[in-house]
């Protein structure tokens, strides 16, 4: 090749109408773009004046958010770190016994969540809108109520966290089990195997890593949530924060905060290098 | 090798894989009892705590009856009478559902300047991609009822210190999963418009954007629903929307409306999740199609 072909232009208008989308959208996917564009900043514009957001409003609040933030350097442990060490370990107990209570319900009812297990649409469909409509319950609710049910500590969180995490352990368990290889269960029942052995060593070799491994996972995520639940008087090192936010101890405040994510950040290393080892990934 | 060989070696096998698994089971148990007697879930208040919680909840259950199912919200028994305030709870979810918008819009605007920076295919420097990165995990670690109780006081009390709470804790997460679509990307087109001039925008916007931005869109509307929800309970420090009416009757114990609020929130939170599925199905397939 020498030189550069020049494309004449009315090669450029010929193809131009023989091939509009080549060079760009159509005129009504311009024109939808401009009016979804502008609908959305009109919304925008509703909310920003509904909620009462002004730059002076949006100015004042950074202004104060500058202040906190100054007065929470350097952070400080205070004097009660004992109280901070005993929240974050109600924390982390709260979390792990919560998962696995809700682990041992959430197993039977994955089951009847699968697919391939209860073989009616309607049924199957009905039981996951009933673990999705669970879900859409966030663990503080629980907790609120479970405070109201059973007074403040640490039992409030452990329930809160069992009743939250049920449906969503449920669901996870149900796609699990819809995953599983059903020609090793047949596998088994083809050299002579029961019913029970069909579930040993057909079915529970494919579905319990799945299980711990997502049951290490919800146990990772229900720490960080155990870390919150004090906030309603439900155990754990939220108490912590919220009491210090409330006499305003800034620096104690940015102290507990570091801590949790330094917790946060241990237990999702051990975790993930158990996870590892129990899907056979040495 | 001899057949008694390998029935030995699988004996073996055999034990020691017991062995760990005798040991792994013994530390469950010692890790339960532990973690119980921390959280105080001792037998004896769990069985003194069951009952109350069973009584509880039996007392959120509403008083209906077939007879007067249908009757004005007066007539004790009739549905509308549980609901008796579904107009100011009707707003109240709106209003929340608003909140959790707005403050995922902040929250994505934000991500999507910074995602780029946190992105190992575009960014040559290591220190600007490390740091970026280590922002992003900083804002995404504190849960937004954590920022929401400070921003309180920055903000005053109100839907304001709510959504900027969200928002903040949206910053992390949604940078994070930008940046992690980002990093997926074919590096081709990239590659073609950088040799043919285009600087570091021009070659984000030719290059990656049209090819991730359906994924970032459905990762914005899977946060919205997170946020959503997020957003029901933020009320319970102040924060607006509403949780704040929710954490009012479970305090003052009207049960009937605490039950008649949950029942909605869950309502809401299932539509607004089904919308959002088909937003999502929309903007994946506008790409495969």
């Amino acid at each position: 090749m020498s030189g550069v072909t020049q494309i004449m232009p009315d090669v450029v208008a010929t193809l131009r109408r023989e091939h509009p989308r080549a060079f760009g959208p159509s005129t009504a996917a311009v024109v939808a773009r401009w009016v979804g564009a502008v609908l959305t900043l009109a919304w925008l514009i509703c909310l920003l004046w509904w909620f009462d957001i002004t730059p002076i409003r949006l100015w004042n609040g950074l202004f104060g958010l500058g202040k906190i933030i100054i007065l929470m350097i350097p952070p400080s442990p205070g004097e009660q770190w004992e109280d901070i060490l005993k929240g974050l370990s109600e924390s982390v107990a709260m979390a792990f016994l919560g998962t696995f209570m809700a682990m041992l319900f959430a197993v039977p009812l994955g089951f009847l969540g699968a697919r391939n297990v209860v073989i009616n649409t309607l049924a199957h469909f009905s039981i996951r809108r009933i673990y999705d409509g669970f879900r859409g319950m966030d663990q503080l609710i629980w907790a609120l109520a479970f405070v109201r049910a059973v007074g403040l500590g640490p039992l409030a969180g452990v329930l809160a966290i069992f009743a939250a995490e049920i449906a969503v352990l449920a669901k996870l368990f149900a796609e699990a089990i819809e995953n599983a290889d059903p020609n090793q269960a047949e596998g088994i029942t083809a050299v002579g195997g029961n019913g029970l052995m069909r579930i040993r060593y057909g079915l529970a070799p494919q579905v319990l890593p799945v299980i711990m491994a997502q049951f290490l996972y919800q146990f990772e995520s229900n720490v960080r949530s155990a870390s919150i639940l004090g906030v309603v008087g439900a155990g754990g090192i939220g108490l912590q924060i919220a009491e210090r936010i409330k006499v305003r101890y800034w620096d104690e405040v940015l102290f507990i905060i570091l801590l949790i994510m330094v917790t946060v950040g241990i237990i999702d290393t051990l975790s993930s290098r158990i996870r590892r080892k129990l899907i056979g990934l040495q | 090798m001899s057949i008694a060989s390998v029935e030995t070696e699988f004996r073996n096998a055999q034990t020691t894989r017991r062995w760990s698994t005798a040991v792994a089971l013994a530390a469950l148990c010692i890790a339960l009892l532990v973690s119980a007697s921390i959280s105080e879930a001792y037998p004896r208040s769990l069985i003194e705590g069951l009952p109350r919680v069973g009584e509880y909840f039996d007392r959120l259950l509403p008083k209906l009856d077939a007879e007067h199912f249908f009757a004005g919200y007066k007539t004790e028994g009739a549905l509308a009478y549980w609901f008796y305030r579904l107009p100011k709870w009707a707003w109240l979810l709106f209003e929340t559902s608003q909140m959790a918008l707005l403050a995922t819009m902040f929250g994505g605007i934000v991500a999507f300047f910074g995602c780029f920076f946190a992105s190992a295919n575009l960014v040559p420097s290591k220190v600007v991609y490390f740091a970026a990165r280590r922002i992003l995990e900083l804002f995404r670690t504190v849960p937004d009822i954590v920022y929401a109780l400070i921003l309180v006081w920055a903000f005053g009390i109100g839907p304001v210190a709510g959504i900027f709470a969200i928002a903040l804790h949206t910053v992390g997460a949604l940078g994070k999963q930008f940046a992690e679509a980002i990093e997926n990307a074919d590096m081709k087109p990239w590659d073609a418009v950088r040799a043919a001039g285009g600087n570091w925008v021009q070659s984000i916007r030719f290059a990656i954007l049209p090819q991730v931005l359906p994924n970032l869109l459905s990762y914005f509307l899977l946060r919205f629903e997170i946020n959503v929800r997020g957003a029901t309970v933020i009320g319970f420090v102040g924060a607006g929307g509403i949780g704040q009416e929710l954490y009012e009757v479970i305090s003052f114990n009207y049960y009937e409306e605490i039950s008649a609020i949950v029942v909605l929130i869950i309502l809401a939170v299932s539509v607004i999740d089904m919308i959002s599925e088909q937003l999502r199905r929309m903007a994946i397939g506008r790409v495969t199609a």
